[in-house]
């Protein structure tokens, strides 16, 4: 009787077992399956020409080179602006602002900024850059809004980084009579650096992939040149992704041309999170912070 | 004059009383030792002569906290250059992690000082003080995490000489050491007590007894005791703290 009890309690934890066990290989075998099919689909286009190429025949042919250098100008461009205030912000937050409610109220904002979807500051983006302060579809304008979209996650990812290191060192530091600022430039962020960076390279996935906030501020249809300057416009390799899709002018011809430029877009995404992962691989073993 | 003497100490965490009337003295260059019971405010009173507890929020302190005469509480204080008087040392050892050298030169050079020679005139005489010199002369420029955790205590103690306090505050220094390590940082107490006024908060009662000339039993939040150690140790007046050493109780 007991024994029979205990066979099936043991029999009900294998099978939950290998179900947890299922489920957490399907995550996993869901992103081979998307990069598995991106790769059959794409890797015929991809070539020496087709990186470094501009788009020809009504992008049926060529390559996606400008769209290329436009991303890479607007993850340069938002993180310019993103990062310093950032991590300026975070820096306020969690070493100078004492608990309270104007704490709480940046903390509650940060949040709800990070809940605003990207359409929404497509949207703003247009409404403010583009045309109240005049930047024009521009890379300017389309780096701010970009970089707004992230704010949130480098002020996060920075407050944590900061967080991690260990109330002692900083009292260590003040106790041998060095300022607050002293104390977090000297001790406090090179401790949190490799975390921070590594919420700055998340965050930069994120740029070099949102359509949205770039739809209405700085994407060119198509624009076979590069550009001159901040106030020009560029391709972008997500918006170029999807205007070879919907509305090409021949959308069948250009259809492997599309898994081409996704196979790119998402390769820029996953080398940034292997950068991150090193990053903080290597840099978290030479800095003890807790 | 007293080195150091705290006048009707009251402090006050929110609503939590956690010194009481607190009047004590300490003569140059002798150790004083804070003993008591976990939460009695030992630590908290310790930290009054740096005054670390303005880190904390709602903090609430009235009474005077003399240094040299000096209300360190006064108006004109600058609390940087407070610190740079009255060094301390922590419970758990806690170097940068930056080199042994750095980790020395650091007070100094937030203190604005940038003369190479100097600096490294400095470390070399901090680290001899700290009897940490012929452990690690070969290998200044290798991370501080690379020591032991007695030699990092050692250096956290060098690191504090090298602004050159006359006040050392020890927070349970030895705390998280193994017996050799403890004793090696008891014997320095002894050799730094000729330039320094040290104060000691401990929970051994026989590191208390070895290292200190005076001791202080803290219970509750008041001073309960206040003598020399061999007389607090072999006479007290208060039964509580004969008690206390006994270990009958804390």
């Amino acid at each position: 009787m007991k024994i029979s009890i205990n066979q099936r309690k043991r029999y009900t934890q294998n099978v939950a077992f290998w179900v947890f066990r299922l489920l957490s290989f399907m995550v996993v075998a869901i992103l081979f399956v998307i990069l598995g099919f991106l790769i059959y689909n794409g890797i015929k286009v991809i070539s020496w020409d087709f990186l470094t190429q501009m788009p020809q025949d009504g992008m049926t042919k060529g390559g996606i080179f400008p769209a290329i250098i436009g991303t890479l100008y607007l993850i340069a461009g938002s993180m310019l602006f993103a990062f310093p205030v950032g991590v300026l912000s975070a820096i306020y937050m969690n070493e100078y602002a004492k608990d309270g409610w104007i704490k709480k109220l940046l903390n509650q904002m940060t949040g709800n900024l990070a809940g605003i979807p990207s359409i929404v500051f497509g949207l703003f983006g247009m409404a403010l850059f583009v045309n109240k302060f005049g930047f024009g579809d521009s890379i300017l304008a389309g780096s701010l809004t970009l970089g707004l979209m992230v704010l949130p996650v480098i002020i996060r990812t920075t407050e944590e980084a900061l967080k991690a290191v260990n109330d002692t060192f900083r009292h260590a530091s003040l106790a041998l009579g060095s300022s607050k600022w002293q104390t977090t430039r000297r001790v406090v962020l090179p401790m949190a650096f490799p975390n921070i960076i590594t919420g700055v390279i998340l965050s930069i996935g994120r740029v070099s992939g949102e359509t949205a906030p770039i739809l209405f501020t700085v994407a060119a249809y198509f624009l076979p040149r590069l550009p001159h300057g901040i106030f020009d416009q560029v391709m972008a390799l997500p918006y170029h992704l999807y205007v070879i899709i919907t509305s090409g002018t021949n959308i069948e011809e250009s259809r492997p041309m599309a898994y081409g430029t996704a196979l790119v877009l998402i390769t820029i995404v996953l080398i940034m999170n292997l950068i991150a992962n090193a990053f903080r691989r290597y840099f978290g073993k030479k800095v003890k912070i807790s | 004059m007293h080195k150091i003497e705290t006048k009707e100490i009251n402090l006050h965490y929110g609503n939590f009383h956690a010194l009481k009337g607190i009047n004590l003295v300490a003569k140059e260059n002798t150790v004083t030792a804070l003993i008591g019971p976990s939460g009695c405010g030992k630590s908290t009173y310790l930290r009054l002569f740096n005054r670390m507890n303005d880190l904390i929020d709602n903090v609430e302190i009235s009474g005077q906290v003399l240094v040299d005469g000096e209300d360190i509480y006064g108006r004109r204080v600058q609390v940087d250059d407070l610190r740079k008087k009255v060094g301390m040392v922590f419970q758990k050892p806690n170097p940068f992690p930056k080199s042994i050298y750095e980790n020395v030169a650091y007070g100094l050079r937030v203190n604005g000082i940038n003369d190479k020679k100097f600096i490294e005139e400095r470390v070399l005489s901090s680290l001899q003080q700290a009897a940490l010199w012929e452990e690690v002369k070969d290998k200044l420029n290798k991370s501080a995490f690379e020591l032991s955790g007695g030699q990092q205590q050692r250096l956290c103690i060098a690191r504090a000489l090298a602004v050159q306090p006359s006040v050392l505050l020890m927070d349970e220094p030895a705390s998280a050491l193994d017996p050799l390590s403890t004793s090696k940082i008891e014997e320095l107490i002894h050799i730094l007590k000729k330039d320094y006024t040290i104060i000691i908060v401990t929970h051994n009662m026989q590191q208390a007894g070895r290292v200190s000339d005076y001791t202080a039993f803290f219970y509750m939040g008041t001073l309960v005791e206040f003598n020399e150690t061999k007389i607090i140790f072999t006479n007290p007046k208060n039964t509580q703290t004969q008690n206390y050493i006994t270990g009958r109780f804390g």
